[in-house]
This record gives C-alpha cells, structure tokens and sequence, in this order.
C-alpha cells in the first residue's frame, strides 16, 4: 500500500538520478582524453614556467651533472700480453657541481681474472662494484685493472659486451627543492629595458589591434554588397592571413629591403624620398612598420567577422531609416555602428590578447632589434640568445600575469555582449 | 548651407582627388610591371577637377560614351601638349608609355562619371551628397586594399622567377624574360634538388594531416559532451576553452623545449605531432562544441527512443550531420600547423626532418640567393592558397566559427 503524496509538498527530485549520473560519466569520458592532453602540454607546462623562473638556470645546466664511464681493455689479451688491463675512464660531465656517492657496476666476463684489484673496488663471483666516493665539477680518473684471460674467455661475451653502470647523486638545479632566487625578476626588471619593452609591446598591440578593426571595417563595408566579383575579392582579401607567416614576412622583408627593395626603389622614383629608407632598421620607423605588418596580416579577420554580423543587421531597420530620410553616414553612424558595436568590442579585445602573444611576425621581421622587442621577443632573446632560461621564463611570467589581468577583463565583459 | 554640398565643389574636390589616386595607382602599377620610371604628378589635380566638372556638366542622365569622350580629350590633351597626370621617364617604351596614359586617363573618366552618377550642379541634398562621397570612398577602398594585399604577394611570386644580380640593379624590374622558358623556374629546381625541399613538402604534408586527425580524435568527444551532455562543471568548461588558448605560445614553448630536450623527443617529428594537435584541440573544440549545440536534439533523442547507446548516436547521427562543420574545422587545423613556424623553429635542428616553414627558415642566411627564399616562401604558400580557394566556402565559415586566433 502507497501512502499519498500530499499535493503541497511535491518538489521535483533532487540530486542525481542514475540516468543523469551516467549522463554525467559518459560526459567526463569523452573530456577526459582532452582534460589529460591539455593538463599535460597547457598546465603543466604553466607551472614549469613558474618553477623555472624562480631558478639561477642556464642553458647549459639544462643537464643535471652526471658520471661518465668508459670501458676498453688495453694490451692485447689473445698474445698473452702481460701488461693488459682492464681500464675505466670515469669523468664529471658537469665542470663545477659535484657529484656525490658514486658507484659503479659491471658484470664481470667469465675466464678473465684479475692479477691485482684496485682498492676501491671489489669482485665478487661475476659482479665488479666500486665505491668511488664524491666528484669535484671537472673531476677525471682511471681505474686500472691489469687481467689475463683463460682460452674459455676469447668463446663468450667479451668485456665490453655488458656495459657498466655507474650512479651518483647530483644536484639537479632544475629539479631541486632548494636553491630558489629572485635574481631572474631582479634581472629582467633592473635598468630602463624592461620598461621600454612594456612600451613597444602596449604600442604594438594597441595600434595593430586598433588598426586591424580599423581596416577590417572598411574593408567589411566595401564588400557589404553583391556584386560580380565579390567572393574573389573577399577570396583575395583573406590572403595575408591564410599564408604562412614565415613567407609573407620575408615578402615584406624584400619589399622594404633599403639597398634592393621595391618600396625604397619606389619612393624614390616618386620623388618622396631622396635616399633609401632603413624601414624595419630604424628607431621608431621599425616599430611602425611592425605594427602595420600586424594590421595588413590580420585586418582580414576582423573583417571577415565584422561582415557575418553586418549581413545578418535585419533590413527592415534601414527601409524605415530610408522612409524617415536618414542619409547613408546617418544610417552607418546610427544603425549599423551601434549594432556592429557589440562585435567589435569582443574583436577588440579577443586581438588584444592575441597581438600581445605575438611572437612570430616581429621576430622574423626585425628579430626585436630597432626598438621592437616586445615581451614575448624577450622571452626568447633572454632565454636563448643570453642562454638565460630562468630569467626567460620569468619574463614569460610576467606575460602570464598581465593576461590574467586582461582575460578578468575580458570575461567580464563578454558575459554582457552576447554572441562569440 | 554647408559650401561642401554644392554640384561644383564637390566634382572639382572628388576629381582632384581622384585623379591624383588614379595616376599614384596606374604609376606603381606600371613601375612594377616594366621597370621604368612612371610617377604622378600635382598637375593631376587640376586635371582630375576639369575631368569632375565635365562629367558634372554632361554626365548627369548616365551617357555611356561620355566617359570614353571625355577620356579621348584628356588623352588628346597629353599627346598635343604634354600636360598629362603622370610623368613618365624616358626609358619606358613606347608601348607601355600609351598603355600608362590610357589607363590613367580612362580610370580617371570611368571613376569620374561613375561617382557623380545623378548629382545636380547646384546645391545638393545631403544625401546625394553623401552618395557620391561613399562611391568615392568605396573606389579608394577596393584600389587601396588590392594594392596593399597584392603587391607582397606579387613581389614574392616575380622574386622567386628572377636572379639577385638583377634585382640589385633594378628593384622596381620585374619583367619576365619568357624567352628562357622552363628556366623562368630554376630556384624552384633547385630547392627541390639540392635543398631537399621535396621532402619538406611531404613532412609538412603527413605531420598536417595527422595533426588534424589527431585533433578530430579528441575534438569531437569533447565538444559533444561539453555541447550536449549534462555535468557539472560544463558551464566552466565552455569557459575556460578559450582561456586555454589565450595562453601564449611562447611561453609554452620554453618548458616544452626543456622537456623534449630531457626525453629527447627534440628533433624528432613524433615529438612535432604530439604537440602540434594540443595546441589545436582547444580551437576546435570550441568551434565544434558551438556547431553541435545548433544541431536539433530532437533527431538524437529520436536514436536515443530507439535503443541506441549514446556513442552510437554520435557515430551514426550527430557526425553525418556535421561533416560540414567537420571540413572547416579540419581545414583550418591543417592551415594552422602547416602554417605554424615558432615549434618547428625552436624543436627541429636536423635538415633531415624540417618542415616546409623550418625550411625556409633555414634559407635565411646570406650565402642563399634571394630567389630561393621566396620561391621556398611560393611553394609554402601555394598549397595552403590553393586549398583554401577551392573550399572557400567552408575555410570563411571555419575561420568565423570559433576563432579569433592566430
């Protein structure tokens, strides 16, 4: 017998079913491929940078010191030479750290016996072990084993069948839990460069960004239109940014070369300039030009985006704007900027970010050289230019925190404008 | 009364102008298609305001052979007496010499009578006005953009079929002596034969398609399950997507490059394919997850009534449902990692495994004639042009789906 429900007290179920549970499952199975790949190159990754750029780490010490071992015999055993021996060249591969308790190990061949045992070493049945003890940076040595073999040894493996193995504990900079620094910040941030890179980088991306939308704009209301030939154009519009960037930056490269370029050949033939122009080598004329590169490469974007939303503006509106009279730059300035006004800020700042994570268009154009460094330019040049991987990786901090910064920003108003 | 918007004023004001845009436009294009010296010159402007006022005057009720007339005169004009919008040097020949002032003075005529197409002499309305501003403003605009995106890319192709030697001596020449036939395309032989580019072609090729294989296999799952499957957590999820790729690659790069140094996975195209897909899956996840949120579920349910498994659904519903959505997708992964240099650049070292953008990288260098670093930069561009044209239709959708990325 069921009791009755009374009617006021019904509420819908609450927490899971089992069908939403295995809902919820399947979900997590699916993601999970994709949860663990992006945890291992995204986050993982994220979280070296921070560890690195609190380290004193260089290129160089990229590898933790390690022993080296070599093995050969020397003399000629088949002859019965009489001053054969067994040697080991033992080696610090690091020149300053030190490698401490090393050991090594070898099995040791059948019918070769020792005639007398280094001291630091001992044979037991098959096995060779030594105790090496520590290793200053730079240490090199030899242990010498003189042997002599029986005829049963020249039928098995020989000596240097089995490879030794020789183990030690190093101080790893890169793995350690000690030895953190402030130096790699105190380094990127000592001096007037840091700020002048923050410079060009807010620069670049301000008026690339803007110059893009800008472009992209304009280039949206040209072809906001049917008429023959309108898909080739936009076709043809889209190119700098479909082509890869290596190519068309050294296209533009050659265009503006000052001793051989087209541009400078140009300019001068059109009487605007009496000598050739270093455009991607001089002071604030590289910058310029940098940015411009951004905005050609990428005004095709913007446009592409900003045209979706323009056909997408319901007619209606502008046959009534048409009945009242409105002129075409009223209809631009009060119907469609206003309705394109939503796009355009999420545009903005979507290619904010983006421009400042550029790093490919200027290091190809300019190398950050001529005043174009910018931070991701200088992730680079510290890290590999100056072989300086911590303070590499705490400029590459700094970029991370300054994108949290904007992405809070940029949620914020995201979440009012619909749409993207 | 604005004195802008009077018939006379604004012919005299948008002729000059356009005019002197007509001769700056028909000069480099000339410069760069002979190589001789072709320049505007300020006596243009005059020019283009009588050219405006004319086509004021008689061009007002859409007289097809006014334009042809009123070029005529200009043409005539230079030949009598020389007064003509661009000089010309010496050097040009005689052909490209009519060729230059033809185009300059039928440009100048055709655009002319086209802007001022129903304008009265007096007073003007706003909006007629305006029209013919806007038709002045759109002609700079499709002469301008032209211009700027295809000169890069003509000076690449004209580069890549000339020598250095002649180059140096005149930038601005970039005549093709067709008489050399198949020999017009020697860098090209070259950087197959003996820089082994070849091979670079094929690299780039496997490591793009398995990279957008590879992308897919992770892709869809996950956009399906962040697009129609109840979780918690999904709102994050559908958030913090874009997040991922907001992160710089640069930064990325440094850790990856100390990692694969460490496993020794650098240098090694396997270690190029496994990181290429991780920096895609975000951006196609999200233009999926966007895709198949549009998608009726009502078609899935109806599979789901009759019995089967929700990973049959996807196989046999949702999937053939998106193949579009599915080209662009791998469309545009293929264009981003055949495309993609900083990775490349900074984990392959061995001439044995570049791919194409590495390639052409290594190309940089001085001891290497010009010509074969653009004819490298044509043969990385061609096929990604080529792909894209053809499936125009689904690369644009792609490239408005989901991503603000590059």
């Amino acid at each position: 017998m069921t009791e009755p429900v009374p009617p006021n007290t019904a509420r819908p179920p609450r927490g899971m079913g089992p069908l939403a549970r295995r809902e919820a499952r399947l979900a997590w199975g699916l993601l999970m491929p994709t949860l663990i790949a992006v945890a291992l190159v995204v986050i993982l990754p994220l979280l070296a940078v921070f560890w690195i750029a609190f380290k004193p780490i260089g290129l160089a010490e990229l590898r933790p010191p390690a022993p080296v071992v070599r093995e050969d015999i020397r003399g000629d055993l088949e002859e019965g030479d009489p001053d054969a021996y067994l040697r080991y060249r033992l080696r610090n591969s690091s020149q300053d750290q030190r490698i401490t308790g090393v050991t090594l190990t070898d099995s040791w061949p059948e019918g070769l016996s020792a005639t007398e045992m280094d001291p630091r070493c001992t044979l037991e049945g098959a096995s060779l072990s030594c105790d090496l003890g520590d290793w200053e940076g730079g240490f090199r040595d030899q242990i010498r084993i003189p042997v002599t073999a029986d005829p049963s040894y020249f039928e098995g493996p020989d000596v240097e069948a089995s490879a030794p193995v020789i183990t030690g504990s190093a101080n790893n900079v890169l793995t350690s839990f000690s030895s953190f620094t402030l130096e790699n910040f105190a380094r990127i941030f000592q001096g007037s460069e840091f700020w002048s890179v923050l410079g060009v980088t807010l620069f670049y991306t301000v008026f690339g960004t803007a110059g893009a939308l800008i472009f992209g704009l304009f280039a949206a209301l040209l072809l906001d239109k049917s008429f023959t030939g309108q898909g080739l154009l936009r076709g043809l519009y889209l190119f700098p940014y479909v082509a890869p960037v290596i190519a068309v930056a050294f296209a533009w490269i050659l265009l503006f070369d000052p001793y051989s370029g087209s541009a400078n050949a140009l300019l001068m033939q059109m009487g605007v300039t009496s000598q050739a122009i270093n455009f991607f080598g001089e002071r604030p004329l590289a910058l310029i030009m940098v940015t411009l590169f951004e905005v050609w490469r990428y005004f095709p974007l913007s446009f592409l985006f900003i045209l979706a939303r323009m056909q997408s503006i319901d007619t209606d509106m502008y046959e009534a704007a048409d009945m009242d009279g409105a002129s075409p730059f009223q209809k631009f300035r009060y119907l469609s900027l206003p309705q394109l006004l939503g796009i355009l800020s999420v545009l903005f700042l979507l290619r904010f970010i983006w421009t400042f994570n550029k790093f490919d268009d200027i290091f190809l154009l300019t190398g950050g050289n001529a005043g174009t460094r910018v931070l991701t330019v200088n992730v680079y040049e510290q890290a590999f230019a100056l072989s300086n991987i911590g303070a590499g990786a705490a400029v590459a901090v700094v970029i991370f925190l300054m994108l949290i910064l904007f992405s809070l920003f940029f949620f914020r108003v995201m979440s009012r404008e619909e749409g993207l | 009364m604005n004195p802008f918007r009077i018939g006379y004023v604004t012919a005299l004001l948008l002729g000059a102008l356009w005019c002197l845009i007509i001769a700056t436009t028909v000069a480099v294009a000339m410069s760069f298609a002979t190589g001789a010296g072709f320049r505007p010159v300020w006596l243009a402007l005059p020019l283009g305001a009588l050219m405006g006022l004319a086509c004021l005057r008689w061009g007002g009720h859409g007289r097809p052979l006014l334009p042809a007339a009123l070029a005529l005169a200009m043409l005539g004009l230079a030949a009598l007496s020389g007064l003509a919008p661009l000089a010309i040097a010496p050097d040009a020949s005689g052909p490209a010499r009519w060729t230059g002032l033809i185009a300059a003075t039928g440009f100048t005529a055709l655009g002319m009578w086209k802007i001022l197409e129903k304008t009265p002499e007096g007073a003007l309305t706003r909006h007629v006005f305006e029209a013919a501003v806007i038709r002045f403003l759109t002609g700079f605009g499709y002469i301008f953009f032209t211009a700027i995106v295809v000169i890069p890319f003509y000076v690449m192709v004209m580069t890549s079929l000339k020598n250095q030697a002649a180059l140096v001596q005149n930038p601005l020449d970039f005549s093709l002596d067709l008489s050399q036939g198949l020999g017009l395309f020697r860098s090209y032989v070259e950087l197959m034969r003996d820089y082994n580019f070849g091979s670079y072609l094929w690299t780039s090729f496997y490591v793009s398609v398995l990279t957008v294989l590879i992308t897919l296999a992770f892709a869809i799952p996950g956009a399906y399950a962040v697009a129609r499957l109840r979780f918690r957590g999904q709102k994050v999820f559908s958030r913090s997507i874009l997040l991922i790729y907001m992160v710089p690659m640069i930064v990325l790069a440094l850790p990856i490059y100390i990692a694969f140094s460490m496993t020794g996975l650098r240098n090694t195209l396997f270690g190029i394919v496994l990181i290429y897909p991780v920096t895609t899956i975000p951006v196609a996840l999200y233009m999926l997850q966007g895709y198949f949120r549009g998608l009726p579920s009502e078609v899935e349910e109806a599979g789901l009534m009759d019995g089967l498994s929700r990973l049959k659904v996807i196989w046999t519903i949702t999937l053939p449902l998106s193949l579009p959505a599915l080209a662009s997708v791998s469309l545009y992964v293929f264009m981003i990692a055949w495309n993609e240099f900083l990775l490349a650049f900074m984990l392959l070292d061995d001439p044995g495994k570049f791919t194409l953008t590495r390639g052409i990288a290594s190309l940089n260098s001085s001891e290497v004639p010009r010509q074969h670093l653009m004819a490298g930069s044509v043969i990385a561009t061609v096929p990604i042009m080529v792909l894209f044209l053809g499936l125009e239709r689904f690369m644009t959708k792609g490239l408005t789906a989901g991503s603000v990325k590059g």
